[in-house]
């Protein structure tokens, strides 16, 4: 699958966009919906349009990482999955192995479908769990039960996937400490090379941002009466407290660490060697493009997106009428001082920090000259340390570090 | 009309209780008097500042002429003058009705006689004024006009047989209150030949005509080239201009009459030179005395004024200059705070002046502004002898060298009906008030007497009132001089730095509840920082009430992926809006916000 006819030093990820699933979640705002056979089937011809229509931009690049996510991708049925992993490598160059990532989520998973993903070449599962309790799983609105999800990581695992991600979601309704800690050592028992463990965001437009609203912000205020006002007046599960909540938060490296997961991002960990390699990318601002409804990309210091509105995209990327980007959106070219922000502000998420010198590679400028004043500042306040060329948030630093990150735009 | 005969002139006001109608009952006279086409007719003309528009009040006296073609066959000119309706502007009120020769009472045919149709009636009466009621919205599904108009007989005493029962907002019978202007409200009176005499009721500034007086001719004429003099101000012009008033706009004419309303153009740059109240008489051939009730108008409240962004001072020196051209009643002086930086002390008539002053240099003069805690003017009488005025609580000199203070008291007069008595007392109670005596005016209302501290009142008196009477409690205050009290600075620390704008003064008895409310409300309001920030409220070096913002220990952004990434990045900026709108006190970020906060900690 690899052509090296061209060698060529231009890496690039991509992002492939399934966005059906088979129920909403009461906490997502993904671009994502329920589907028929029919519709993914077309959906899929669409998105292989698109990938036909952009290549010609793409000829001196080569693809390191494919990142199918979702929605749930794995509501897609073998053979479609496989046609588009069939288009993609002809119309792509790719590195030596490749990073090539599904998510998928249980009750989605068949043992036809694993193996056909095999054949396609992915060798890395994402898979969904967000918890071992079945009562928050069902609080949350998943579709499964834990039993489910073990039956789900069985199926991988005995087709031989040695990468599986699987994702939590801490501090949601009803939530203890202790419950947490059951999820996490659980799951590390069962010993996936990589962990995504998230806060819960309540996000507008999601059935929680209804049920919990605008006093989600636990960490920025006291809401002990409206968490009282909450138990009295109905059943509603509540959101861990800002004690509680803090717990969950601290508690969750300590933990993982104890299994021999190290964290490498704010909300990722992983065993050594098995970080996720398209997601450092974003992190690293590596070039990344796109595909499929409403799919984000970031080409040659741009940044843009394809539109959210199916039958726009339906319509760009139908038979017999090429559009060239014909469904970009917001296009953001990003100016030096906007490229150095970035590079702050995803590169500091990393424990391992950013580069000094790499900064002055990229923008012909020491970082101490644009950005010095603020480091010193954090570095004062214990936020930021400076070691060996590399500068790193320090574990407080990681807790606030929307307050850090706002210095450097 | 070239020639007018007195007799064929009405100067009139209209007087109501809030939402009864005054304004579309004006706009109503003004279309059906021909002035205007219905197409011209903007809703409420009569109120042309935007402000004045969306709050439905009426802040500056205004006036409008317009010509009624009588059923009799005659044409009459109408004068009306439009009046503010809030007791810091009541001096202009009564200046208003002393224009006028008789009153609207337009009473809501469903809500019958309130309290402000009271006061207002009562205010009318003391100036000579024929009431002649009108019953309006008669529309209503629950209107009532026969139980109306029997109250309006049996509660404020006046005849009201045959007053009109009409629907300002359709027109309906508008034409029978037309044709009662002329039956009913007298026509003026005064000699054209007299020595000019005439009443200033409200000055406006026009960048092309200098100022501009609005007055009433009592006696004698005035025309181009008459020598004025302003009686009480001393000041001296030659007319250059005279004129009634269309619609929101000037109509010049050969001369000003007795009983005639309108308008005086003089070279005369500042409207300083033009109190409302005070009498224009001819220099070279004056009258022998001015007209009564002529007082010079003080403010009585001070605040520090601050642009939210430094760089802006000079824009809000500009604005408060060009503000202060239309409002003699507005007084500025420059100040520093070290919280806020460079800003202004201003005074004002009362808080609504206050805050209508505020609004119209954000709004008309797009300025972001923090505003201290409001403050009387305070007597302060030092051990040397000295007697001081103090406007602003950081001058307050260390106690040791005050012997006593004084603070401004009112006389106040509330009209309530009877079930809400006790409520009202109680609020006078806690406000400190000093109780005088209550009567009762009829069977179930009375009015009750007290004396009030004006510090106690210039916050949220008013609406305090409004509320535990369900706005059936009316108010009105007159100045009763100053009155020994134990005040004390309360002073606010932040991370254990005085914060000088957020100091002020107060009752020594209240200082501890104040202190308390002070920082329980600033606890809302400062933002979690990255150490733990004490707030304290301090009277001199005893520490009296406590509370803590506690450290921010997370605030983190737990996704951010190749999808998120441009809107995590706006997040990120509007949090450092935010943070760009705070002030800089210590190491302390402080929102602007939270400097106003600290006037409403009685919201409860």
């Amino acid at each position: 699958m690899c052509s090296n006819w061209m060698m060529t030093d231009r890496e690039l990820e991509l992002y492939v966009h399934i966005p059906f699933c088979v129920r909403k979640c009461a906490y997502c705002d993904f671009l994502s919906f329920p589907s028929g056979a029919r519709e993914r089937k077309a959906y899929v011809d669409a998105l292989i349009r698109e990938i036909e229509s952009r290549k010609e931009n793409f000829t001196d690049c080569r693809v390191s990482t494919v990142f199918l996510g979702g929605g749930t991708p794995s509501v897609l049925d073998g053979e479609d999955t496989a046609r588009l992993f069939d288009v993609l490598y002809r119309n792509f160059t790719f590195t030596e192995n490749p990073e090539i990532t599904i998510e998928a989520n249980p009750g989605t998973v068949t043992a036809e479908k694993v193996a056909s993903w095999r054949r396609s070449g992915i060798n890395r599962i994402s898979i969904g769990l967000q918890s071992v309790n079945d009562d928050e799983l069902r609080m949350l609105g998943r579709i499964h039960t834990y039993r489910e999800f073990l039956d789900t990581y069985s199926l991988v695992r005995d087709a031989g996937f040695d990468n599986v991600n699987i994702d939590l979601i801490s501090a949601i309704p009803g939530q203890t400490v202790k419950s947490w800690e059951k999820t996490l050592r659980t799951v590390a028992e069962l010993a996936p090379e990589h962990l995504s463990a998230y806060s819960l965001i309540i996000e507008e437009g999601t059935p929680f941002f209804d049920m919990y609203g605008e006093n989600q912000d636990r960490h920025e205020g006291d809401h002990s009466d409206w968490e009282n006002s909450r138990k009295s007046t109905d059943a509603l599960p509540t959101l861990p407290d800002e004690e509680e909540d803090r717990k969950i938060y601290e508690q969750t490296a300590v933990i993982l660490n104890e299994y021999g997961y190290h964290r490498y991002e704010i909300s990722n960990y992983a065993k050594q060697g098995y970080e996720c390699r398209h997601n450092l990318g974003y992190w690293e601002r590596k070039e990344y493009l796109g595909l499929g409804l409403g799919a984000s990309s970031l080409i040659r210091e741009t940044r843009f997106h394809n539109t959210a509105d199916m039958k726009k995209y339906m319509d760009a990327f139908s038979e017999g009428t090429p559009a060239e980007n014909g469904c970009g959106e917001e296009v953001e070219s990003l100016s030096r001082d906007e490229q150095m922000a970035e590079f702050m502000i995803l590169g500091l998420r990393k424990t391992a920090g950013i580069s000094a010198e790499e900064f002055r590679r990229l923008y012909g400028f020491g970082i101490e000259e644009v950005y010095g004043e603020q480091i010193r500042r954090f570095e004062k306040d214990g936020l930021m340390t400076e070691r060996d060329g590399m500068i790193r948030l320090t574990p407080r630093g990681i807790d606030v570090s929307n307050y850090v990150f706002c210095e450097f735009l | 009309m070239s020639v007018i005969d007195q007799k064929k002139i009405r100067n009139f006001c209209i007087i109501a209780h809030i939402d009864h109608g005054k304004s579309t009952l004006a706009d109503r006279i003004i279309e059906m008097t021909g002035l205007l086409t219905s197409r011209e007719m903007q809703a409420q003309v009569l109120d042309n500042m935007d402000l004045e528009r969306e709050r439905g009040i009426t802040i500056k006296a205004q006036a409008v002429r317009t010509i009624y073609k009588a059923d009799d066959g005659e044409e009459y000119m109408f004068n009306l003058i439009d009046t503010p309706g809030h007791v810091d502007f009541n001096y202009e009120v009564s200046r208003s009705l002393a224009a006028c020769d008789g009153a609207i009472l337009v009473v809501d045919a469903a809500q019958g006689v309130e309290a402000q149709t009271l006061a207002n009636v009562y205010l009318a009466l003391d100036h000579d004024l024929d009431v002649m009621p009108v019953i309006n919205k008669i529309d209503l599904p629950s209107a009532d006009p026969e139980r109306v108009k029997e109250e309006i007989e049996d509660v404020i005493g006046i005849d009201a047989e045959d007053a009109p029962l009409i629907s300002a907002k359709t027109g309906q019978n508008v034409h029978e209150v037309l044709e009662q202007i002329v039956k009913k409200i007298p026509a003026p009176e005064g000699d054209p030949e007299a020595p000019l005499k005439a009443l200033i009721f409200d000055s406006v500034y026009d960048s092309y005509k200098g100022v501009i007086v609005f007055c009433r001719i009592k006696e004698g004429t005035v025309k181009k080239g008459t020598p004025m003099l302003m009686m009480a101000t001393g000041a001296q012009a030659d007319v250059v201009e005279v004129g009634t008033f269309g619609a929101g706009q000037f109509i010049p004419c050969d001369e000003l009459s007795a009983g005639m309303v309108g308008y005086i153009t003089a070279s005369l740059k500042n409207v300083k030179d033009t109190h409302v109240g005070d009498t224009i008489t001819n220099a070279e051939r004056p009258c022998a005395e001015p007209l009564p009730g002529y007082k010079k108008v003080n403010p009585m409240v001070y605040c520090g004024l601050y642009p939210a962004d430094g760089a802006k001072y000079p824009d809000l020196r500009d604005a408060l200059e060009k503000l202060q051209l239309n409002d003699a009643a507005l007084q500025f002086e420059p100040e520093t705070s070290v919280a806020l930086g460079f800003g202004f002390r201003c005074g004002f008539l009362g808080l609504l002046h206050l805050e209508i002053i505020q609004e119209r240099l954000e709004r008309e003069y797009n300025l972001d502004l923090v505003t201290t805690a409001p403050s009387v003017i305070y007597k302060i009488h030092k051990t040397n002898g000295e007697v001081i005025d103090l406007t602003n609580p950081t001058n307050m000199p260390d106690p040791s060298e005050i012997d006593y203070m004084e603070e401004p008291m009112v006389k106040a007069e509330i009209m309530v009906t009877s079930e809400y008595i006790g409520a009202i007392m109680d609020l006078c109670q806690e406000r400190r008030g000093i109780y005088q005596s209550m009567e009762y005016i009829e069977e179930k209302r009375a009015v009750l007497h007290y004396h009030l501290p004006l510090n106690e009142i210039i916050y949220d008196f008013f609406d305090a009132l409004k509320s535990r009477s369900r706005g059936y409690a009316s108010f009105d205050y007159e100045m009763m001089g100053y009155q020994r009290s134990e005040l004390v600075k309360l002073d606010i620390l932040i991370n254990k730095e005085e914060v000088d704008a957020l100091s002020f003064i107060v009752f020594a008895g209240s200082a501890y509840e104040r202190g308390r409310k002070m920082c329980e409300k600033l606890k809302t309001e400062i933002p979690r920082q990255l150490f733990e920030i004490p707030i304290q409220a301090a009277i001199g070096s005893k520490i009296i009430a406590r509370e803590t913002v506690k450290a921010m220990r997370k605030d983190v952004l737990a996704k951010c992926y190749g999808g998120d990434i441009s809107r995590k990045k706006k997040l990120l900026e509007k949090q450092k809006e935010g943070k760009k709108r705070m002030r800089q006190v210590g190491n302390v970020e402080i929102p602007q916000k939270a400097f106003m906060s600290v006037l409403k900690l009685d919201d409860d």
